[in-house]
């Protein structure tokens, strides 16, 4: 599967990363390049095979579902680019 | 001073031979003279390790040393500090200040460590050659002899390993996502350890690939590693991956021995264009290792030629996953832009280098709508495939003996026209992620251009303890002494 550019742009756009159209070529090739050297794993037979998630061959612990921290806000505000009193400030979404 | 291994210099530290704040003093000084040139690390804390080098010396005094009370380290930018910037080597996090610091820091602390600084690193861990830093390359401190050009230290962990043997700091922290502790011990001449996924926690590390992602230490010799490893290691609530299982006594494990062990020879790591110099290194390993009383096999591990295909499409799902936090709104770089959408777009263009989005895009891509069972899900399943080798090898060896890279360290530059080519790079370490089971590498022997080498032990799920007796019985076979051209009191 070889991307068109309409497919890299479409991608940019889902990763929310700026690429102004006069770099798109060479992205395109740089990723069809990737994706090209991927194409070995089609002749892999993986028929019934159980797809691994994770590196862990563990199973996963529980724990008590409770709080058990809190009342930092300022550590967690500490590295906001922009805020307004407690609370993150973005660009206007609503007129 | 910078003749102390890690293990000879807490026995100095103990007897009072040295102090903590000799010590810390005289690898300061070799920073500030050597790291204008090797650019190993992107932050410096002088006053940190000074007054962290006081409370050593007042714990020794009072008789309370800790497994590494003194021991100046240095701290790959990968591992969040408080109060000190963390930056993964990225534009995007760049003001970053951590209010909280890492389990496998904290650990360290805990053990009476001194953080020298933070080490620089392929942007997000994302390279192979340490080139990706948003703050610049870093220069291997070996050079072939009667050639000035810069090397690359390998990558990501390329400063941490660039420190650790220009004798910048006794040891260091890294990680591991697909080779980037290994491959820089191998391009550097120390030794390195990832252990297996789940034995250090991976609470307070900027995410990578979180299914690969292991820290681990770089250290110039084997038991330096397992010290370091026993410190790092344990569970940790925070991360339900980690693993709730005692830490053994890995520096005991050092002097077990290989009598009577089986290693394995996966006869897939053997390629015809490998260089004939490190075939011929990988079967003096294994004469070493029979001479020391092992038993070699030849085994098949068939799937590995996958491993690194497989590895880039698993490892860019994670991280363009992982990495939408980077948004310019909680924390790191803001680009403004207009409305909300065009502020995360501009913020990410201008965040991220090259290599970073071309990841975040192939992961993108791979997890999108119609793509998602082509590519990720048939790569989990080879991923399976990869770990049932491993799963039915360990029934008959102990551990596996293979080279840690194809080659030796390059130049700065070179294989940076085609991302693939620099992919490559780890087709040795990568299996070991995919599977999970820990991988060493040892300095073995220099090439013909004189240019250190490592080989790689590979050893079952939470049994580092035979990967360090294999790997320190390798290490005094080989006894490696060759030191780079750079280095702190050469």
């Amino acid at each position: 599967m070889s991307l068109d550019l309409a497919t890299v742009r479409r991608i940019a756009k889902l990763a929310r990363i700026r690429v102004e159209e006069p770099q798109l070529p060479r992205l395109q090739a740089e990723l069809n390049g990737i994706l090209g050297w991927i194409e070995q794993l089609n002749e892999v037979n993986v028929e019934g095979v159980e797809p691994l998630t994770g590196g862990a061959q563990m199973a996963l612990k529980l724990r008590a579902d409770e709080v058990t921290d809190g009342g930092i806000a300022e550590q967690v505000l500490a590295n906001a680019p922009d805020r307004a009193g407690d609370f993150y400030a973005v660009p206007k979404v609503v007129e | 001073m910078f003749d102390f291994t890690l293990a000879g210099a807490r026995a100095a530290l103990r007897a009072r031979q040295v102090s903590a704040r000799e010590l810390t003093t005289a690898h300061l000084g070799a920073i500030e003279a050597l790291n204008p040139r090797l650019n190993a690390f992107i932050t410096v804390t002088p006053d940190l390790a000074l007054r962290q080098a006081a409370a050593a010396d007042a714990a020794l005094a009072r008789g309370e040393a800790g497994n590494l009370t003194g021991i100046p380290l240095a701290i790959k930018d990968l591992f969040c500090t408080a109060g000190v910037r963390t930056t993964a080597a990225s534009r995007i996090l760049e003001p970053f200040v951590p209010p909280y610091e890492s389990t496998v820091t904290a650990n360290l602390l805990r053990d009476g460590a001194v953080f020298l600084g933070k080490a620089n690193l392929d942007e997000f861990a994302m390279g192979s050659s340490n080139m990706t830093s948003a703050f610049g390359p870093v220069t291997n401190p070996w050079t072939r002899p009667g050639d000035p050009s810069p090397l690359v230290p390998g990558g990501s962990s390329g400063g941490s390993a660039a420190a650790v043997a220009a004798g910048l700091a006794l040891g260091a922290t890294a990680t591991d996502t697909g080779g980037s502790i290994r491959q820089p011990a191998s391009f550097c001449g120390i030794a390195g350890i990832k252990p297996t996924y789940g034995r250090c926690s991976r609470w307070g590390i900027v995410a990578f690939a979180s299914s690969l992602d292991q820290a681990g230490p770089l250290a110039r010799t084997v038991e330096d590693c397992a010290i370091l490893l026993g410190s790092m290691a344990g569970h940790d609530p925070k991360d339900s991956t980690s693993a709730d299982r005692p830490v053994p006594d890995f520096a005991a494990a050092c002097r077990r021995g290989v009598r009577g062990l089986r290693i394995g020879v996966p006869r897939e790591y053997r390629s015809d264009d490998m260089p004939p110099e490190i075939e011929a290194l990988w079967q003096q390993g294994l004469a070493w290792l029979r001479e020391a009383g092992a038993e070699t096999i030849d085994v098949s591990l068939p799937h590995t030629k996958y491993g690194l295909a497989t590895y880039y499409i698993v490892a860019p799902a994670e991280a363009s996953s992982n990495l939408a936090r980077y948004d310019g709104v909680r924390f790191g770089a803001r680009t403004e832009g207009g409305d909300l959408t065009g502020m995360y777009e501009n913020t990410r263009a201008a965040g991220f280098g090259a290599e970073v989005q071309r990841r975040i895009l192939i992961g993108t891509y791979v997890l999108s709508a119609g793509y998602y069972d082509a590519y990720y899900l048939r790569a989990q399943k080879i991923r399976a495939l990869i770990l049932r080798d491993f799963t039915e090898v360990f029934r008959t060896v102990d551990a596996l003996l293979t080279p840690t890279a194809p080659s030796s360290a390059f130049a700065q530059g070179e294989r940076m026209d085609d991302p693939v080519k620099m992919y490559l790079n780890d087709v040795f370490t990568v299996p070991a992620n995919m599977s999970g089971v820990p991988g060493l590498s040892v300095p073995a022997g220099l090439d013909a251009r004189g240019l250190p080498l490592g080989l790689q032990v590979l050893g079952k799920p939470f049994d580092e303890e035979t990967v360090f007796a294999v790997g320190a019985a390798l290490e005094r076979a080989a006894g490696f002494s060759a030191r780079p051209s750079l280095r702190a009191g050469g």
